[in-house]
């Protein structure tokens, strides 16, 4: 385990004040007793939490979520969410991680496994006896929404098959595209490589592995530190080199940019030179077009679409930058959601014991999107997970606003997910 | 008026006076503890709470190290369950470099048998990060944290089960001497109950003098002189724990030089500055500021932490025909037998040591009252256990489990220190209380960060319920059987604490006796005065936020400085009062001696 030092997060609780404002806003503790609020589990229980103590005092601070709502309306700037991540991981080295949650922290080696045969795992994952199966024995929530495999196969290869086609420039960038868009959802690159190189940027996509954000939320500091490391190593190169280095979802920037460095008490050179080049995309592109340099020839797109600032978006503290840049479409109809949290929280919907927590949070945003009247096709949002949370819940499809303003270049198909030329 | 006799009669209940009542009682001698305001209200419930090995004395005080150490392993045993067993360290900081003070130190702890260990710098910076990494010796010795209010409890409840009666919020007016055949006797002690202002005589056989700071006045009641130098200890409580580990500076003795983990804060301390009277105390801010620069060369980053609050205490030093100052002065114990020093009989004065000698003070005191009493009786606190010492030591975390386990969550009254409603109500029950600072000491009520900000107002509404429905025990003098079963180590167990127990209390209320001090609006304002006036010292910074917080609760929203019974006073409401005109920054005075 990590010790304490001043420059952790656990000195953080000195700024509480006690003022509950977390707590009315937690997402999580509004649907369920569970979870005693943001303030019981992270400035108020950690003063009785010590190293050297026969055991955790606490567990209820396993129902946190993560998704930083109270990080995000705390008035004296208390790392509540990073006390609770801590506390998981203090709890995990002591008693153990689940089968279950080491699963969900490997995303990318799922992936990477995943997309050997596509067609293979996708039958193997998703018929309903694997679900009742996972759901039993792994406690894999049977109703939450897993991703599949694509058939035409990773982002990697995209890149790789296409690279002839692809624009060279003397503006460059660098892409941080996850491990969502590697091996689940290709197109949202696709999209975005569309989207930089129609502005007349080369797209650089270096070797890159997980940001080790499901291994933080489940416990597992040691393993998302190699994640980490592994990340510094490919990448601060780049970011000395004075490139930007964005990425299309917010909850791996956010890892990339913060909650790495703070949770793991990385606070070396490499590290914050790689923090301070990674941007989200929507808040490079907003910079971009701040300053006349970002091209707006969209064609007008005629529809009414709800879109939900991910949690993990809003701890950026960046404003809503995609929502700024979506309003710039003629015609298009943009309504903003203001819901706390859709309630998937990476991976916390996943788990059967907080899957129906997870769609009781999001309820609040379910409805958001049901009342928008009966023309809605589509919804938008960020984060892979909240877009499939989303979907469960609303049965619309959910699109990336990247995959929103590559269509507004002509350059999309919204409903395939393909590039039109 | 109402009589009563006993054989042994206790003034001063704080820890030396709970330890003679409970040695007496198992001694089989009748007994009476009788104080003023509650258990623990003077220096016991100001320390730091440090269970000494004696290592802080073993250069310059052997005598008094030698007795620590002796009394730390009873007291292990005997209270288990008020001790944090932490450990300590004694390190050797920049600062401390140069002399061969450590060396003095290693055969100072060999010579007394203090257990004594060096540990390598990496190891303790492992255990302790926060630690400063430039300290170049580190040595382990036994210290431990000490809960002097739960033990004070713990002791009184042994006491009564062995058959003493306890009378807390009774003062003494005036000593009874008599004149027999030449000789002075002390036969008795004029008390009256604060609360009710009833007058009681008590007569006993032999009066102890167990009043620490305050022990010079009551013997001059009886016309003995007592010299005891107030010595004024300032501490600081910091927001949480920054070590979990007593540190205390390889030196000699100073100002600031230990830092002590207690319960979910760290205290570091002392000033020492002998003062004219024990009361009132006004802490000064070079006091405040010498603890924080003190703090800052045991963990560097120490004075940017938030601090809580800061408070003194005033040591019971006695040294014979002593002019010096308060360091020197030796801890060990002091037990004056009046009839050979002035020849006056029936009245001994237990003064001097040190907490973690509380027990030892008791038993010399008990021993001489058989002397006198012309009978053999062996002294055996040292190996009875107090009810609940079987739980063993506490843990800082024990009360979040507590809640965890039986999920408590929604019932917390004090969320800072986690004090469910059910332990509020049973403390008030079965432990006589008068002010909501009685239940800060019993069951940790507003001690935590926000100071009482959230948990005031909901306790003034329990209580006041209680009091409509006559559940409220504060009657400080019948103590029911039940009571006396009743088990003091689970006064600060939520777990234990579960169902409220409709059967302790008395049922008779008391608003007719004395309306005036169980008035909410009174139990109200005393108890934020109370607060107030430890966080007033440290008013800067995070605290200061948390108090702008409270003031909106407090003054803006309830109004509190307009409540409508603003003349009314309890006995202890001038206690709370104090001058909060902040004054000059003054430097630190010269020491003589």
């Amino acid at each position: 385990m990590h010790t304490e030092s001043w420059q952790s997060v656990g000195p953080s609780l000195d700024e509480c004040i006690k003022c509950n404002i977390c707590t009315s806003y937690c997402p999580v503790a509004s649907v369920t007793d569970l979870f005693p609020g943001p303030k019981y589990a992270g400035p108020q229980s950690q003063r009785f939490r010590e190293n050297g103590q026969p055991h955790s005092p606490d567990h209820s601070v396993d129902y946190c979520s993560g998704c930083r709502v109270c990080n995000e309306v705390c008035p004296t700037g208390v790392k509540i969410a990073e006390i609770n991540a801590r506390a998981r991981a203090h709890m995990a080295a002591e008693e153990g991680i689940p089968l279950r949650n080491r699963l969900l922290g490997r995303n990318e080696l799922l992936g990477k496994v995943g997309s050997i045969a596509p067609p293979l795992a996708n039958f193997g994952l998703h018929n309903q006896l694997s679900r009742v199966l996972a759901d039993k024995v792994f406690g894999i929530a049977q109703d939450s929404k897993l991703p599949r495999w694509p058939k035409g196969g990773t982002f990697g290869k995209w890149v790789k098959k296409t690279q002839d086609q692809r624009l060279k420039s003397d503006k460059k960038v660098v892409y941080y595209h996850g491990c969502g868009t590697m091996y689940y959802e290709p197109f949202i690159g696709q999209a975005t490589v569309a989207v930089l190189e129609h502005n007349g940027y080369e797209v650089i996509v270096p070797p890159q592995n997980c940001c080790g954000l499901p291994l933080l939320s489940n416990g597992e500091f040691d393993e998302a530190e190699k994640y980490h490391d592994n990340n510094v190593n490919k990448l601060v190169g780049y970011a000395r080199d004075g490139f930007d280095i964005i990425g299309t979802t917010p909850s791996c920037t956010l890892t990339l940019k913060e909650e790495a460095p703070e949770l793991l008490d990385k606070h070396d050179a490499d590290s914050t030179d790689l923090k301070m080049a990674v941007w989200d995309i929507f808040e490079w592109i907003r910079e971009r077009w701040e300053e006349g340099d970002f091209r707006t020839d969209f064609r007008p797109i005629n529809m009414i679409l709800p879109y939900h600032a991910p949690c993990q978006y809003r701890a950026h503290r960046v404003g809503k930058p995609a929502l700024e840049i979506l309003q710039l479409i003629p015609e298009l109809d943009v309504r903003e959601s203001c819901a706390r949290c859709c309630g998937s929280a990476g991976t916390y919907g996943y788990k059967k014991e907080k899957h129906l927590i997870a769609m009781a949070v999001g309820k609040e945003l379910f409805d958001f999107v049901a009342v928008q009247g009966p023309g809605v096709t589509m919804t938008a949002s960020d984060t892979e997970t909240c877009r499939w949370q989303i979907e469960l819940g609303t049965g619309l499809p959910s699109r990336h606003p990247i995959e929103i303003v590559a269509a507004a270049y002509g350059l999309y198909n919204l409903e395939s997910r393909q590039l039109t030329n | 008026m109402h009589k009563l006799q006993t054989e042994v009669l206790v003034i001063g209940g704080g820890a030396t006076g709970t330890g003679v009542v409970w040695d007496a009682a198992l001694r089989g001698f009748k007994t009476i503890l009788v104080e003023r305001r509650d258990l623990t209200h003077g220096t016991t419930g100001r320390f730091h709470g440090l269970l000494h090995s004696g290592g802080r004395y073993a250069v310059k005080d052997p005598h008094g190290a030698e007795e620590c150490i002796r009394e730390n392993q009873i007291l292990r045993k005997t209270h288990a369950h008020c001790i944090e067993d932490t450990s300590g360290f004694f390190v050797v900081t920049p600062e401390d470099e140069g002399d061969d003070y450590p060396e003095k130190f290693v055969a100072g702890c060999n010579a007394v048998g203090i257990p004594c260990s060096e540990i390598p710098v990496a190891e303790a910076l492992r255990r302790e990060p926060l630690l400063n990494p430039r300290i170049s010796r580190v040595f382990e010795v036994p210290d431990g944290s000490a809960d002097g209010f739960l033990a004070a409890h713990a002791t009184v409840n042994a006491a009564r089960v062995a058959g003493a009666q306890i009378m807390t919020y009774h003062e003494v007016d005036e000593l009874i001497v008599e004149e027999r055949s030449g000789e002075r006797h002390v036969v008795g002690a004029r008390v009256h109950n604060v609360v009710t202002g009833e007058h009681i005589v008590i007569y006993a056989d032999i009066i102890v003098n167990a009043a620490g700071a305050w022990s010079g006045k009551l013997a001059a009641m009886a016309g003995a002189e007592v010299v005891i130098l107030p010595s004024k200890g300032t501490m600081v409580a910091m927001n949480h724990r920054l070590v979990n580990t007593v540190i205390n500076r390889c030196k000699m003795p100073s100002d600031g030089d230990i830092l002590v983990p207690s319960h979910t804060v760290c205290i570091i301390g002392t000033t020492s500055v002998t003062v004219p009277n024990p009361e009132p105390l006004r802490i000064e801010p070079w006091e405040v500021q010498k603890m924080l620069d003190e703090g800052e060369k045991i963990v560097p980053g120490f004075s940017k932490a938030r601090v809580l609050r800061a408070w003194a205490g005033v040591r019971p030093l006695f040294q014979e025909t002593y002019t010096g100052g308060g360091r020197d002065v030796t801890r060990k114990l002091a037990l004056l037998d009046h009839s050979q020093r002035e020849g006056i009989k029936g009245f001994l004065t237990i003064t001097g040591g040190k907490w973690t000698t509380f027990r030892l003070m008791a038993e010399a005191t008990v021993d001489t009252i058989c002397e006198h009493l012309g009978t053999q009786r062996p002294c055996t606190t040292a190996t009875t256990p107090v009810p609940g010492a079987e739980q063993g030591n506490y843990w800082v975390g024990h009360r979040l489990h507590d809640v965890e386990e039986q999920r408590l969550q929604g019932d917390l009254i004090c969320e800072c220190e986690l004090v469910t409603r059910t332990m509020l109500e049973n403390a008030v029950q079965r432990n006589p209380a008068l002010t909501l600072d009685d239940l800060r000491r019993d069951v940790r009520l507003g001690k935590g960060p926000c100071q009482g900000g959230f948990c005031t107002y909901r306790a003034v509404g329990i209580l006041n319920e209680m009091e409509s429905a006559g559940n409220w025990n504060h009657d400080m003098l019948d103590e029911s059987a039940d009571t006396m079963q009743w088990n003091a180590a689970h006064l600060q167990s939520p777990a234990h604490n579960l169902t409220r127990d409709v059967t302790a209390g008395n049922g008779k209320g008391h608003s007719a006796e004395s309306p005036t001090v169980f008035n909410p609006n009174l139990l109200l304002r005393d108890f934020l005065q109370e607060r107030w006036k430890g966080v007033t010292p440290v008013l800067w910074g995070r605290q200061l936020k948390q108090e702008r917080l409270d003031e909106l609760i407090y003054l803006s929203l309830m109004n509190i400085d307009h409540l409508p019974d603003d003349e009314l006073a309890s006995p202890v409401t001038d206690f709370y009062n104090f001058d909060t005109t902040p004054g000059p920054f003054e430097p630190e005075p010269k020491k003589v001696g």
